[in-house]
């Protein structure tokens, strides 16, 4: 097994030589749930599915490594049978997810504002980076403070830095007792409420909001999400209808995430939790207690992009909208500067995901 | 342009070779940063400097050029501009009490504190959100932000004296990590300004930011990439209470397997701390905590939360440590008891202070399930040595900090500590681990980073840097080996009679 993965490492790292050399780019991909999500990209293929299995996961260190063409519901079916959980809870977004292409894209689920997000586990990548060299950094301990922090630096990068190769993720015991309550109220009451529980030592692991209705999930010791849920009051959901709920959510499949309004993008809006209310038009669902606001909106991108810096956040054109500009809000000239700077040092032919995440790179 | 840099890829990384500034002239610098600073803003008369010359790990001293003492961001912009212009070294410090020797001054560079950023500049109770400068205390934020219910997590052991802007430089930890994480997991947004003097924001008080997570690669970065004037931290409501378990067992590798049972029955205790006999019998002598002495090893698991979820999660690490073999569990009943509890472990360092004239502190980091082979590993080495070792270690995330006791007035125990220390390093990466788990890497495991890192990726962290230093001017020579160093591969050593700040717990 491992002599075919070496095998195939070898040969990739060929064929990024061979592209710097003869200036042509790569595209890399893994199951290709979320090629909806950044730029349009071209470039020759480079499937990362052949790069599969779980290399280690011993439940006691809370750590798996993983090979990064490992579909994600394989490694989730692994960790659920130890009674774990990736606790950024990621979305799939169609049946081929892939662990690498999860730490590509950087998405994390209901539970990012509670337990953090993606970058916040990931502890360890080996990567192919643009010279086609095999570089490990991090590691499969928690704590680690040795050398810069390029583990983080490549969730979300979208696949512009480096072909991964391999990652370590802190993984966290599933919950003993969950529980999802209802709330009847308007957005901005939503908002201050969110950010009020907030700020009490409450076991919140997710909300959502639309049309008026609040859910609330908590989690945590039974004894403490009972507690909870005497002092908030609230309608209980059943807990088949809650997962079923949370798993929409998450995954986008719930009715109001199909909605066709007129053709209009989804956008995504990141903002501080306690923002007021976006004022845009559109129809909007809340997550992450305030921190994330998607927008079903055919308002022009200028206009979303001046209210979400306004708010103190950015905003992501999402799903649909014109995918040959740019779909992430520009950056300011000195981490610009940065950004470039970083690009050429992991790939200085630019080989990788050309475009994908800024026209530019 | 991306093709101009492919062309120029074959040619060395800035500070991959050790950069000469033996041609700086001090009168020129002190003259420029006098016309950018006020008076008193500037220092540079040897008297004045000597406080500078050393942080927490004071066997290193070096005293800087100037020191600059900058009150307001446009004076940062400004001496680094200078310092930009002259090809100046900068580097830049908090309180000074981190272990690694990452504020160690340039000989030839200028020393930025950081200490007139000393206020918290809007503390937004409903958002639980910070703005502070980096030289406001980590403690000073929780204190301000108590009236609110709200505290921020992480905790170093020097938290009464570190800065904040020391923490996101050391990404620093604490003994609550395994529950709340490390810095990086707890800040929102660092301002900062670059070597060329420019503004720039690394993160936003949303929770995420356009473009790559330049925040998670600064947290860390040990000063080396830019220069933080402002910090937005989160803040976490703080906990009804909080208990701690005391266990003692009579086999230091059954302490290890309780251990790895407590996060196998699905509990991420607030904190879970295991100290073996010679540490216990130490700290018991210092402070009195009444810990069991015949026990080879002992673990304190705390728990908090609301009192239900406590009280559940109490139960449950009992039954666990009953069933790993426990020969005897205490339950803290009062805040006192529980305090008590901690006392003993956050006296470590100053009881190996007592009892031994000099020590030596690791702080590698290896996975859990490796604890017993490294504890065994560290006895015979101290047979091999002919010195002693107490340990204590932050178990719950695998952080180890081995205290290698030696008095270097005896000849060659020095020595001995030395290659002691750097064995434990040695195997710490071995087993899986790291080098530095908390304190960084400073100028004190700097030759320890060849063991840990290939060629390939030291030199891509020398990219990383030029990408934010092109000129390499930010605490150059600290963190990162050049290749030449790796192949000479020194060692260090802490020396308990000179560490800085003895009044602080370190732990």
């Amino acid at each position: 097994m491992k002599e075919s993965m070496d095998g195939l490492i070898a040969e990739w790292s060929k064929r990024i030589r061979a592209a710097a050399a003869g200036g042509h780019t790569l595209h890399i991909r893994g199951g290709g749930s979320k090629d909806f999500y950044g730029r349009a990209v071209t470039g020759e293929r480079l499937d990362t599915g052949a790069l599969r299995g779980i290399v280690s996961h011993e439940p006691s260190e809370l750590v798996v490594t993983v090979r990064a063409g490992t579909a994600l519901a394989e490694l989730e079916a692994e960790l659920a049978a130890a009674g774990q959980m990736l606790a950024f809870e990621p979305p799939h977004f169609g049946s081929g997810a892939t662990v690498g292409g999860m730490v590509a894209a950087g998405l994390s689920g209901p539970r990012r504002a509670s337990a953090g997000g993606l970058r916040d586990f990931v502890l360890g990548v080996r990567m192919l980076d643009g010279r086609g060299e095999v570089l490990r950094f991090g590691g499969e301990v928690m704590k680690n403070v040795a050398g810069y922090d390029v583990p983080r630096l490549l969730a979300g990068s979208l696949g512009t830095l480096g072909v991964l190769l391999e990652v370590s993720l802190k993984v966290l015991p599933r919950p003993f007792a969950e529980t999802t309550l209802r709330f009847e109220l308007g957005e901005s009451a939503a908002i201050e409420q969110l950010n009020r529980w907030g700020g009490q030592a409450l076991p919140l692991s997710a909300s959502a909001w639309a049309d008026g209705v609040l859910s609330l999930r908590l989690s945590g010791a039974q004894a403490a999400v009972r507690a909870a849920c005497a002092s908030l009051g609230g309608e209980e959901v059943g807990a088949q209808e809650a997962a079923a709920f949370w798993l929409g959510v998450r995954e986008q499949t719930l009715p109001w995430f199909g909605l066709d309004v007129g053709g209009a993008a989804l956008w995504r809006l990141s903002v501080p939790s306690a923002a007021p209310a976006l004022k845009l038009p559109g129809e909007q669902f809340i997550e992450w207690g305030g921190a994330q606001r998607w927008l079903r909106s055919a308002a022009p991108v200028e206009r979303m992009r001046a209210r979400a810096a306004e708010l103190g956040g950015h905003a992501v054109l999402f799903r649909g909208g014109d995918r040959q500009s740019e779909v992430f809000q520009p950056l300011a000239a000195p981490p610009l500067a940065i950004h470039r700077r970083l690009k050429a040092a992991f790939d200085p032919a630019g080989v990788f995901n050309r475009g994908r995440l800024y026209q530019e790179f | 342009m991306l093709e101009t840099q492919s062309r120029a890829d074959d040619q060395p990384v800035v500070g991959e070779r050790e950069a000469d500034f033996s041609a700086i002239d001090k009168v020129a610098v002190i003259e420029a940063l006098a016309r950018v600073l006020p008076v008193g803003a500037l220092m540079y008369e040897v008297e004045d400097l000597r406080p500078y010359e050393c942080d927490g790990l004071s066997v290193y001293r070096q005293v800087p050029l100037a020191v600059a003492l900058p009150a307001s961001e446009e004076q940062v912009v400004a001496v680094l501009r200078t310092c930009r212009e002259l090809g100046v070294p900068v580097v830049a410090r908090g309180a000074g009490t981190g272990l690694s020797g990452g504020a160690l001054p340039h000989a030839r560079g200028v020393l930025l504190s950081l200490a007139r950023f000393n206020r918290i500049l809007h503390v937004d109770a409903l958002a639980r959100t910070a703005v502070v400068q980096p030289g406001v205390r980590n403690l000073a934020i929780s204190e301000a932000v108590a009236a609110h219910g709200l505290y921020y997590a992480p905790d170093p052991s020097s938290q009464i004296a570190c800065t904040i802007g020391g923490n996101v430089a050391e990404n620093a930890g604490g003994v609550h990590c395994l529950k709340y994480g490390l810095t990086v997991h707890n800040l929102l947004r660092v301002r900062g300004v670059s070597i060329d003097g420019e503004i720039v924001e690394f993160g936003s008080h949303a929770l995420d930011s356009p473009g790559y997570d330049l925040l998670a690669l600064i947290t860390g970065s040990e000063g080396m990439l830019a220069v933080a004037t402002e910090v937005t931290v989160k803040l976490t409501p703080r906990p009804q209470l909080a208990q701690c378990v005391l266990a003692a067992f009579d086999d230091v590798i059954k302490a290890g397997d309780a251990v790895a049972a407590i996060i196998a029955a699905g509990i991420i205790p607030a904190g879970l701390e295991m100290m073996d006999q010679p540490a216990t019998a130490a700290v018991e002598e210092f402070v009195h905590a009444g810990y069991p002495l015949d026990a080879k090893a002992i673990l304190l698991c705390e728990s908090d939360g609301t009192a239900e979820e406590v009280a559940e999660e109490i139960a449950r690490v009992r039954e666990v440590l009953a069933a790993s073999g426990a020969t005897e569990i205490r339950v803290s009943a009062s805040e006192a008891e529980r305090l008590k509890f901690w006392a003993g472990r956050k006296a470590a360092f100053p009881a190996a202070g007592r009892l031994s004239p000099d020590y030596y502190c690791m702080d590698g980091t290896i996975p859990r399930k490796r604890l017993g082979e490294m504890l065994e590993a560290i006895q015979a080495m101290e047979g091999r040595y002919g010195l002693r070792c107490i340990n204590v270690f932050h178990a719950g995330d695998g952080n180890l900090h081995p205290l290698i006791l030696f008095d270097a007035n005896q000849p060659g125990e020095l020595e001995r500590a030395e290659t002691f220390g750097a064995e434990i390093l040695e195997l710490s990466v071995a087993l899986g681990g790291t080098i530095t788990g908390e304190h960084g890497v400073g100028v004190e495991k700097i030759n320890q980073m060849c063991a840990q890192f290939a060629s390939a990726e030291l030199r891509q962290f020398f990219r990383i840097k030029a990408a934010f230093d092109p000129p390499g001017l930010l605490n150059p020579g600290k963190a990162i080996p050049t290749l030449n160093r790796c192949a000479e591969y020194g060692r260090m050593r802490i020396s308990g009679g000179e560490l800085a700040h003895p009044e602080l717990p370190r732990f």
